[in-house]
């Protein structure tokens, strides 16, 4: 018996995410830390897992490294396998020709053989910059059902968002008759999540047409799509509903976190009926010292807190000396914040150093926005940081 | 490596017959994620060492799951690794080994198959990092026969087994006392690290064997005091001895003190299996003080100088204190608990009092509804 895999998965990971700033210097946007535990690539690849789909290429380009790191060899999601699991597709060197990917579809292009050597029916497409909790293996037999050749996720989303958005404008039973990219005025308001299932023979002859196009610009939304459309394939919008966050943007991300909190939260990645995988981290459990307070707040184990925690996201190995208040934050691993020090509506990221009595940010009242620290830095104590602030490099504070 | 780690995970059951009866003395959870075998475990992976066999003997389903394959530990390897050893019965008369040296005798093969010169052999009941490289250090520059490592300290009161005591002179083990009540005195007690020569360890094994010698410290240590150079190497650092549910309790409570938790885990070198849970979440009606609490947690009522494993649930309104919860443990709303040790999965509903006392916590069964 020929071995072969149903679907493959295509997972985009090069983004760069330039519009989480100082977030994104040194990592790829799927690498960004949420929720206290996870990054954003758990959620599409334990999509990928709960749905039963075990061969995931990963397509990393922009600042790898910790990435590359973080995927390893799969473990933590149960795709270390022998045959399929995670795999790393970065950009190569070919005999001919080698370039960076120059678009979604140029990436997937040159991965083409990765693909063919599963001999799938279908591929998956993914990107990596979405929170969402999804059965894949729904949409692929939604798929199946309409006899599609692509078939595109999407959501209803406000009609007063939908400009933002790749608009789908579709028949009663799904059918897809036209794209609009970021229509001012938009006929629908059933937006496309970027996700797509591909009968896999089509995809092969629309990338292959593609590659050797004059003026593509070899991107799926852009290029392939429309192709597809205008050829008279049969193209399908499945309909998800559910929690789906593009976490594109500082406040997009921000908000994402705090929809975890709560008693009732507006979405539960402790929910074990779709368990979020992710690389643990190996620390004792956290400790909340006698003068602590943990109010409505998310903390991870290694945590030693003596402050007070309100309404925030604190991952793993965040130190919170005594007297201080982190309200309406994002701390990311391995912080350490001193005493009396105050952190407001900010996001602090991994590994950077905040004396005593630091202030960072301004109540979310003040209208002058979230506050971002990135990675790896020293604020020295006493020092001030506005709301809005976008922090690159360390801070001294006036003594 | 200079040293093959051998682990005892079985050899104190009778000290705390309540936890070990659904699970072996290694896996007996503690410190709100790990299992007492992980600190004997981690400190040979953390002295370099890359094979340790485990020994086992009953109810040992819990080891093995814990365990696996050893990746926690990195010793998950082609060449060594992490190997469990069932127990190896006896076909005439159906019984299992009941004492060290025939524990020993039934892993003959792995202790003639090893390569190493050295045998780092420790048990599973204590909590404590000890760096074997020192030890073996000691123990070659010493010339000695047999190193022993012990712990100077008053023996934890109300304890059943007092443990084994030594006296020293200039480094040597000049007499050994069992069981001996210590009326509160600092003693040399033993923590039960053996250090000695592969080759040794061999001959003891196969001389006991023809000579039908049942026990290590009777009839091996407490013989050759005289014709073996037996060494005694002082463990400086934080101790603490499993010997009973009391001092299992105190020992999980002295996690609280932070420079106890700095000694054991600063350095984030603690081994165990990671499992995945969802981070611990507050509610805005939880307030906890001097806890240490495991991921996966749901709190919304007061927590206080208590150990709260994975995955529990405390509901608003609820008062724990001074206890030790063990994961998958559900407190109803409004429900007092001080100086309690639930096991696993056990679920305490709404308005249930319930108080033992620090001298004497009171034990809940695994699975228990009250």
């Amino acid at each position: 018996m020929i071995r072969k895999k149903k679907c493959v998965a295509m997972l985009l990971a090069g983004g760069q995410g330039s519009r989480l700033y100082a977030l994104t210097n040194n990592i790829a946007k799927p690498a960004v830390s949420f929720g206290g535990k996870y990054r954003i690539i758990d959620f599409p690849l334990s999509n990928c897992v709960n749905s039963g789909i075990d061969t995931v290429g990963v397509l990393t380009q922009y600042q790898p490294l910790v990435l590359n790191d973080y995927i390893g060899n799969g473990q933590p999601w149960d795709l270390d396998r022998s045959y399929g699991g995670v795999h790393i597709l970065s950009p190569y060197q070919g005999k001919t020709s080698s370039d960076w990917y120059k678009g979604t579809a140029n990436a997937i292009y040159q991965n083409i053989h990765f693909i063919k050597q599963f001999n799938p029916d279908y591929v998956l497409i993914l990107s990596g910059d979405h929170i969402y909790k999804m059965n894949y293996a729904k949409m692929i037999n939604y798929h199946i059902l309409s006899n599609s050749d692509c078939t595109i996720a999407a959501i209803k989303v406000p009609i007063e968002e939908a400009s933002r958005f790749g608009i789908l404008n579709t028949k009663e039973d799904g059918t897809i008759y036209e794209f609009e990219e970021k229509p001012k005025k938009p006929k629908s308001t059933l937006a496309s999540m970027g996700i797509y299932v591909f009968s896999a023979q089509k995809l092969y002859k629309y990338l292959e047409e593609d590659s050797v196009a004059p003026n593509s610009s070899n991107d799926f939304g852009k290029d392939i799509l429309p192709k597809m459309l205008n050829s008279g394939e049969k193209m399908m919008a499945y309909q998800f509903e559910g929690y789906w966050k593009d976490v594109g943007t500082i406040t997009s991300l921000f908000e994402a976190n705090m929809d975890l909190l709560g008693n009732k939260p507006v979405f539960d990645v402790a929910d074990n009926s779709w368990k979020i995988q992710s690389r643990s981290p190996l620390a004792p459990p956290q400790y909340i010292g006698d003068s602590a307070k943990t109010d409505n707040s998310i903390i991870m184990s290694g945590c030693e807190i003596f402050g007070s925690v309100e309404n925030s996201v604190l991952a793993s190995d965040v130190k919170v000396g005594k007297g201080s208040l982190i309200k309406n934050s994002i701390i990311m691993s391995d912080v350490t914040i001193g005493e009396n020090s105050v952190v407001e509506y900010a996001i602090i990221d991994e590994n950077t150093i905040i004396g005593d009595n630091v202030v960072i940010g301004a109540p979310k009242e003040t209208d002058k926005g979230i506050t971002v620290v990135g990675r790896g830095l020293a604020i020295s104590n006493n020092a001030k940081i506005d709301g809005g602030q976008m922090i690159e490099s360390n801070v001294k504070g006036d003594n | 490596m200079r040293a093959v780690g051998i682990i005892f995970s079985n050899i104190h059951d009778n000290n705390i017959p309540e936890l070990v009866r659904v699970r072996s003395f290694g896996s007996i959870p503690f410190g709100g994620r790990y299992r007492l075998i992980d600190f004997p475990l981690s400190n040979m992976v953390n002295s370099g060492m890359d094979t340790v066999g485990i020994i086992t003997k009953s109810n040992y389903q819990s080891l093995m799951d814990h365990v696996g394959s050893g990746k926690d530990w990195d010793l998950a390897r082609k060449d060594g690794g992490v190997i469990i050893l069932p127990p190896f019965g006896d076909v005439e008369s159906n019984t299992l080994y009941n004492t060290r040296l025939e524990a020993l005798k039934g892993i003959t093969s792995f202790l003639f198959r090893a390569d190493e010169e050295y045998v780092v052999m420790t048990d599973c009941d204590s909590v404590c990092r000890i760096n074997y490289n020192e030890v073996l250090d000691y123990h070659i520059k010493s010339q000695a026969d047999i190193t022993l490592v012990y712990k100077k300290r008053v023996p934890i009161s109300n304890s059943i087994d007092y443990g084994t005591t030594f006296e020293i002179q200039d480094g040597r083990i000049v007499n050994l006392s069992y069981n001996s009540p210590l009326e509160n005195k600092q003693a040399n007690v033993f923590i039960n690290v053996f250090v000695m020569k592969r080759s040794l360890l061999q001959n003891i094994v196969m001389d006991s064997i023809s000579h039908n010698k049942k026990s290590f410290t009777n009839d091996i240590i407490a013989e050759n005091l005289k014709s073996m150079k037996i060494m005694g190497f002082e463990h400086k650092g934080f101790y603490a001895g499993i010997s009973s549910l009391q001092a299992y309790y105190e020992s999980n409570m002295a996690m609280l003190d932070s420079s106890n938790r700095n000694e054991i885990f600063g350095d984030r070198s603690v081994f165990t299996k990671i499992r995945d849970s969802a981070p611990t979440k507050y509610g805005n009606t939880a307030v906890v003080k001097n806890s240490m609490i495991a991921d996966g947690c749901v709190i919304e009522g007061e927590v206080e100088n208590s150990i709260i494993f994975r995955n529990v649930k405390v509901g608003r309104g609820a008062k724990i204190k001074n206890s030790i919860i063990m994961q998958n443990s559900v407190l109803g709303e409004n429900c007092t608990l001080n100086c309690i040790i639930t096991d696993k999965n056990v679920t305490v509903k709404d308005r249930v009092c319930l108080s033992g006392n620090d001298n004497h916590p009171f034990y809940v069964g695994k699975g228990i509804m009250i």
